[in-house]
C-alpha cells in the first residue's frame, strides 16, 4: 500500500523531467522578453512574467492533483468534460470578451482564461473515449465520420471566435486517428499532398501549377501503363486536384479576410514589406539570426530588450530563445521537444486501453502541431497563425491546458497495468 | 498496404508518425542552422536597426492675467540624449570639443547613463545651446547612439508674482512611484499654480517609436506608427491676478518684508498677491534651478516663504471690525451704545493701554479711533452674557463668529501651501486653565486681536471683502478659467454667508469709512475715493512692530478689497495705510497722481534697519 503515499509511483520521470524544464526555460524567456530596466525584481505580479509565476504554481498543483485522482475517472467522464468544454465555449461566444479581434477570452480578475484552450484536453478526452469504445474488428467509415465530429464540433465553434489558429490545431488530431486505422496512409498522404498544393497555388499562377500536375500525370501514365486501370485513376486524380488548386485561388482571392490575406502573402512573398504586415516576421528573423552560434545571453538580446517584437512573450517567445541562447540553446530547446514527443509516443505504445493509447497519441499530435507551427512560423517556414509554444509562451491557460494534458496521461501510464 | 495482422500495421503506421516528425524537427534545425550560421545578413539587420523611443513633450499651459495679458509661457530647449547600448565608435575628440566638456567628463557620464540603462536614453547634457545645437544637427550621424530631444521650460513676461506661479521641476522618485504618467526626465508642477493646475498645465505626453539606421538617421517610424501616441497640448489658465497692479505691489514692497493681498469682493477673485522679500521666477528655470534654489535657501530674508499665504500674525486692532459687529449680531452693544475712555481700561487686576483720542466713543467711533477701552468692554459682554451656562458655550459662539470670516481654516481653493492660521478653542483654555479657570478676562487680549490668534495675509484680505459685500464671501481663488477666457470655473462661484446682519456690516462699514475720512488713516485718504479701512499695529517682540491696513473701495460699490502688512514699520496709519491707498487708486483710476507720496513708500527701506 506504498503507493498510496507517493503520487510519483510509476510516473514516468524523463517526460515529468522534460516538462519541468521546459516550463522553467519558458518561465526565463518570458522574464527576459518582457524585462524592463529598474522595474521590480523576479515576482512583478504587474510584468508578464510575474503573473505566468502564478501559473506555474497552479499548474503544479494541478499536476499533482491530477496524479491522485482515480484512473477510471478520466475514460468515465470523459463526455462529461467534453460537454463542460462544449458549454464553455458557446459561453465565452456570449459573455467572453474581444483580444485582439478574437472573441477568446473570459476575464477573471487580472487573469484571462481561454477555453479553447481547454477543448483540446476535453476533445482528447471525448476521442479517446470515443475510439475506445468501438468494437467492430475494421472500422467502417461511419465511425471515421462520427469521430470526424468529436473534432469539428468544437473547431467550429472556435472558428466562430475568430480563432483560425487554434482550429488549425483541431486538425492534429488526425494523425491519432492515423495510428487507429481510421484514417489510410493515402489519405494522410492526400492530405499533406493538399497543404503542399494549397500553398503553392498561392505562390504561383495556378494554371502553371495545372499544366505541371498535368505533365506529371502524362509521365506517370508512360510508366505505370502496363497496370490496368492506373491511367483512368490518374486521370481522375488530376482533374481534382486542378479544381482543387484553382478553388484555392479563387477562395483566396475571395473568400479570406484581409488581415489572413496579407499574413499569407507576407510568408509567400517573402518580407518585402519591412515596416507592414511582414514587420513581425522580419524582425522575428532578425532575433533568431542575430542569435549567432552562442547567442547574447540571458538580457543581452538587443532585438528582445528594445522590443522589436510584439507578442513576444507570447506567440513570439522562440525569438527570445534564438536571439538570447543561439543556435545551440534553440537546438537544445528543439531536442527537449523531439524527446518529449518520441517518449510520449512510445508510452503511448505501451498502454494497454485503447483509451490511453488514443488519448496518448492525441495529445502528442496537438503538441506536435503547436511545436512545429510556433516554432516554423518565427522562422518563416509557415503562415504567422496566432498559437503559442507549448508550456514556454506566456499564457495561463495554454500552460494549464497542456499541463492537464500530459498528467493525465502520466497518470493512465503509471497505473497501465490496471486499465483494461 | 498487406500486412500480415494488425500489430504489424500499428506499428509500421507508428513508425511512419515518429519519421514525420523527426523529419520536420530536422527541418526546423536546418532552418535555424541557416538563420543562425550560414545567412549573415541578419547579423547585419540587427545591427542596423534600432527603435528609438522619443517622447513628444506637449506644450505646457499658458498663464493669461485676468485682461488677457500674457504672463508665462514656453520656450523651447534642448536636452542631448543618449543611448548606451546603441553607442558605436564615436568620434569622441569632436564630440568633446562641441560640447565644450573633457574626455573624463564624457567617460563618466556614458558610465553613469550607462549604469541608468543600456537601452533607455539618457540626458547626456541638459538645454545644450542654440549654436551646439545647430551644430549637432549637422553631425548627429557621425554619433550614433546620440540624439536631440526638444523640451519646454517656463519664460515669464514680468519677473513678479513668484510664490504665485510657482515653479516647474524634475519629478522626484516618489511621484514616479504613485503615478505611472511620470518617468523619470519628466517636468512637474512643484508649487504654486504650476502644482494646484499640474493636470491642466501638463496636458498628454505624446510617443513616436522611430526606426533609426545605422548612421543615426532616423528611417521612418515603426509599423507605421501603429504605436504611437499623439501629444495633447495643455490648457491655458486665465487667472484672476491684475499684471499691472501685482507689478506695481510689487514695486511698492521694495525692501520691505510683508504681502500684500487684494481681492475682488464681489467674485472672490484675487487681483494681486505678494510676498516680499520676492525674487525672479526665471532664476527656477534651467540649469541654473539647482544652485539658485539652494541660494534662495540659504537667505536670510527667506524670499521662498510666501507671507500672503503662510505667515500667520495676531491681526491686532485690524481685528476690531470682526469683534464689534459679533458684539452687535449678539445685541450686547447697539451702535449708540456709548461708553467712557480713560486712556487705560481696568478689569480684576488686568489694565489695557490705550491711545489719547476724544470720550465717550460709540461703536463707530470706537473703531475710528481704534479705542481698546471699548473693544475690551464689548468682548467681555459678548463673552459673559448670563443666557449661556458656561464660558465653554459663549466662547464656542464667539469663536463660530470668527471662524465664519474663515479664521482657522484653509481655502482649499487653488492656492498651494496656505495655513490655517490659528484660532484656540475653549478646550485649549480647558486645558491651561483648568475646566472653567478661565473668565472673560483671561481671554481678553482676544477682544483686541492678540492673544491666541494667528491669521494669514489672504484671510484679513478675505475678512475685509465679506464686510464690503456686507455679510458673505467668495472663497479667494487665483484661477477663473481654465482652457478658454469663457470656460470659467464654477467651484467657486458659491457665497459662504456670515451669521450677522447686513445692518451691523453697515455699520462698520461706516466706521471704516470714517477712519479713512478724518480717523486714524485720514493721512491715507484718496480724493474722490471714498473708501473704509482700519490701521493695526502687530505686537512683535522680536523688534519693531508689524504695521498693518485693511481696506476696501468704494465704500458703496466695492471693486477691491485688500490687505497689506508690512513688517517691522511701525504703525499701520504710516505705512501699511498709504500703501493700501495707492494700491487701491492704482487699480480704480488706473494711475497713481501722488507722486510725492508714493516716492515716500518706493524709498522706504524696512530691510536695511532690521536685517
Ligand atoms: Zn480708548
Amino acid at each position: 500500500m506504498k503507493r498510496q503515499f507517493n503520487i510519483f509511483h510509476n510516473v514516468d520521470k524523463p517526460v515529468l523531467l522534460l516538462y519541468l524544464l521546459l516550463v522553467l526555460i519558458g518561465w526565463f524567456n518570458i522574464y527576459a522578453a518582457d524585462y524592463l530596466e529598474g522595474q521590480a525584481g523576479f515576482l512583478n505580479m504587474s510584468a508578464s512574467h510575474g503573473r505566468q509565476f502564478i501559473w506555474i504554481l497552479i499548474s503544479l498543483a494541478t499536476a499533482a492533483a491530477l496524479l491522485m485522482i482515480h484512473t477510471k475517472f478520466f475514460s468515465g467522464f470523459a463526455w462529461v468534460i467534453y460537454g463542460i468544454a462544449l458549454l464553455m465555449l458557446g459561453a465565452v461566444l456570449l459573455f467572453g470578451v474581444e483580444i485582439n479581434a478574437t472573441r477568446a477570452w473570459f476575464r477573471i480578475g487580472g487573469f484571462a482564461i481561454q477555453p479553447s484552450e481547454f477543448a483540446k484536453y476535453a476533445t482528447a478526452l471525448a476521442l479517446a473515449a470515443f475510439v475506445s469504445n468501438v468494437r467492430a474488428k475494421r472500422t467502417k467509415p461511419v465511425h471515421l465520420f462520427k469521430a470526424l465530429l468529436v473534432l469539428v464540433v468544437p473547431a467550429i465553434m472556435v472558428l466562430l471566435q475568430n480563432d483560425v489558429g487554434t482550429t488549425l490545431v483541431f486538425s492534429a488530431f488526425s494523425l491519432a486517428l492515423y495510428r487507429e486505422g481510421y484514417i489510410s496512409g493515402l489519405w494522410l498522404f492526400m492530405a499533406g499532398l493538399a497543404i503542399v498544393l494549397f500553398i503553392l497555388a498561392l505562390l504561383f499562377n495556378e494554371f502553371i501549377i495545372i499544366g505541371v500536375l498535368a505533365g506529371i500525370t502524362i509521365l506517370l501514365i508512360f510508366f505505370l501503363r502496363n497496370k490496368a486501370g492506373v491511367a483512368m485513376r490518374l486521370i481522375g486524380l488530376f482533374v481534382l486536384l486542378s479544381v482543387y488548386v484553382y478553388s484555392v485561388d479563387y477562395a483566396f482571392e475571395h473568400l479570406l479576410e484581409a488581415h489572413h490575406k496579407s499574413r499569407i502573402e507576407v510568408l509567400l512573398h517573402g518580407a518585402g514589406d519591412t515596416q507592414g504586415v511582414g514587420y513581425n516576421l522580419h524582425q522575428s528573423k532578425i532575433a533568431i539570426g542575430s542569435g549567432g552560434l552562442w547567442g547574447k545571453g540571458f538580457l543581452q538580446g538587443t532585438q528582445t530588450q528594445f522590443n522589436f517584437i510584439p507578442e513576444q512573450t507570447t506567440d513570439f517567445i522562440f525569438c527570445t530563445v534564438g536571439e538570447e541562447w543561439g543556435f545551440v540553446g534553440s537546438s537544445i530547446l528543439i531536442i527537449i521537444y523531439l524527446s518529449l514527443l518520441l517518449r510520449l509516443i512510445a508510452l503511448a505504445e505501451r498502454q494497454k486501453s485503447a483509451f490511453s493509447r488514443v488519448f496518448g497519441y492525441a495529445i502528442s499530435s496537438v503538441l506536435f502541431f503547436h511545436f512545429a507551427i510556433n516554432i516554423g512560423m518565427t522562422m518563416g517556414l509557415v503562415p504567422v497563425i496566432g498559437i503559442p509554444l507549448p508550456l514556454i509562451s506566456y499564457g495561463g491557460s495554454s500552460l494549464w491546458a497542456m499541463t492537464l494534458m500530459l498528467f493525465t496521461f502520466l497518470k493512465l501510464d503509471a497505473e497501465r497495468l490496471e486499465m483494461t | 498496404m498487406p500486412f500480415r495482422d494488425h500489430k504489424h500495421a500499428f506499428t509500421y503506421r507508428k513508425n511512419v508518425i515518429s519519421t514525420i516528425i523527426i523529419g520536420v524537427t530536422v527541418i526546423l534545425l536546418l532552418r535555424l542552422f541557416v538563420l543562425q550560421i550560414l545567412d549573415p545578413s541578419y547579423k547585419i539587420f540587427a545591427r542596423s536597426n534600432y527603435l528609438r523611443h522619443v517622447t513628444d513633450y506637449p506644450s505646457r499651459g499658458l498663464i493669461y492675467d485676468r485682461n488677457g495679458e500674457l504672463l508665462v509661457y514656453n520656450e523651447v530647449h534642448y536636452d542631448l540624449m543618449v543611448i548606451p547600448g546603441q553607442l558605436s565608435e564615436i568620434d569622441t575628440l569632436l564630440f568633446c570639443d562641441m560640447l565644450g566638456i573633457s574626455q573624463e567628463t564624457f567617460e563618466s557620464r556614458i558610465l553613469q547613463a550607462r549604469r541608468h540603462s543600456r537601452f533607455r536614453p539618457s540626458v547626456f547634457e541638459r538645454q545644450i545651446s542654440k549654436t551646439t545645437y545647430a551644430a549637432f544637427q549637422e553631425k548627429l550621424f557621425r554619433f550614433p547612439g546620440f540624439f536631440v530631444q526638444p523640451r519646454n521650460l517656463r519664460r515669464y513676461t514680468y519677473p513678479m508674482a513668484t510664490h504665485t506661479f510657482g515653479y516647474v521641476g524634475e519629478v522626484g522618485p516618489q511621484v514616479i512611484g504613485n503615478d505611472p504618467y511620470y518617468r523619470p526626465g519628466d517636468y512637474i508642477g512643484i508649487s504654486g499654480i504650476e502644482r494646484a493646475y499640474e493636470k491642466e498645465l501638463r496636458g498628454q505626453k505624446g510617443l513616436r517609436i522611430r526606426m533609426v539606421d545605422v548612421h543615426n538617421r532616423e528611417i521612418g517610424s515603426f509599423q507605421e506608427g501603429r504605436y504611437d501616441t499623439l501629444a495633447v497640448a495643455g490648457k491655458d489658465l486665465y487667472t484672476t491676478l491684475d499684471a499691472s497692479l501685482q507689478k506695481y505691489g510689487e514695486k511698492l514692497m521694495h525692501n520691505k518684508r510683508g504681502s500684500i493681498v487684494a481681492i475682488e469682493p464681489a467674485t472672490g477673485e484675487i487681483l494681486t498677491l505678494v510676498s516680499a522679500p520676492a525674487f525672479d521666477p526665471g532664476l527656477l528655470v534651467g540649469r541654473q534651478r539647482t544652485r539658485n534654489y539652494r541660494a534662495l535657501q540659504n537667505d536670510t530674508l527667506n524670499p521662498l516663504f510666501n507671507r500672503a499665504l503662510m505667515a500667520q500674525y495676531p491681526p491686532g486692532s485690524v481685528f476690531k471690525i470682526v469683534s464689534t459687529a459679533i458684539a452687535l449680531q449678539e445685541g450686547v452693544i447697539q451702535p449708540s451704545t456709548r461708553h467712557g475712555c480713560a486712556g487705560i481700561y481696568h478689569t480684576q487686576g488686568i489694565s489695557i493701554r490705550c491711545r489719547d483720542h476724544p470720550s465717550p466713543v460709540d461703536a463707530i467711533t470706537s473703531i475710528k479711533h481704534s479705542c481698546n477701552t471699548y473693544a475690551s468692554i464689548i468682548f467681555q459682554r459678548t463673552i459673559n452674557q448670563p443666557h449661556f451656562s458656561n464660558i465653554q458655550e459663549s466662547f464656542s459662539r464667539w469663536r463660530d463668529y470668527v471662524s465664519s470670516f474663515g479664521v482657522g481654516q484653509i481655502f482649499g481653493s487653488d492656492l498651494s501651501h496656505e495655513l490655517p492660521g490659528i484660532i484656540a478653542t475653549a478646550d485649549y483654555y480647558d486645558r491651561v486653565y483648568g475646566t472653567n479657570g478661565w473668565r472673560s478676562q483671561t481671554i481678553l487680549s482676544l477682544g483686541i486681536g492678540q492673544g491666541e490668534l494667528g491669521v494669514t495675509p489672504v484671510q484679513l484680505a478675505n475678512i475685509t471683502a465679506a464686510i464690503a459685500n456686507r455679510g458673505h464671501y467668495y472663497t479667494p481663488h487665483l484661477v477663473g478659467a481654465i482652457g478658454h477666457p469663457d470656460n470659467r470655473q464654477d467651484r467657486f462661484a458659491l457665497a459662504n454667508n456670515i451669521p450677522i446682519d447686513p445692518e451691523h456690516f453697515e455699520t462698520i462699514a461706516e466706521a471704516m469709512r470714517q477712519v479713512t475720512n478724518d480717523g486714524t488713516a485720514s493721512f491715507s485718504r484718496i480724493p474722490d475715493i471714498p473708501m473704509a479701512g482700519k490701521t493695526g499695529t502687530v505686537q512683535n517682540p522680536h523688534g519693531e512692530n508689524h504695521s498693518v491696513f485693511v481696506a476696501f473701495a468704494p465704500v458703496e460699490d466695492p471693486q477691491i478689497a485688500i490687505s497689506v502688512i508690512i513688517e517691522n514699520a511701525g504703525y499701520g496709519s504710516t505705512w501699511a495705510a498709504p500703501l493700501a491707498s495707492l494700491m487701491i487708486e492704482k487699480y480704480l483710476t488706473g494711475e497713481v497722481n501722488r507722486s510725492w507720496f508714493e516716492q515716500r513708500i518706493l524709498d522706504a527701506d524696512f530691510i536695511t534697519a532690521n536685517p
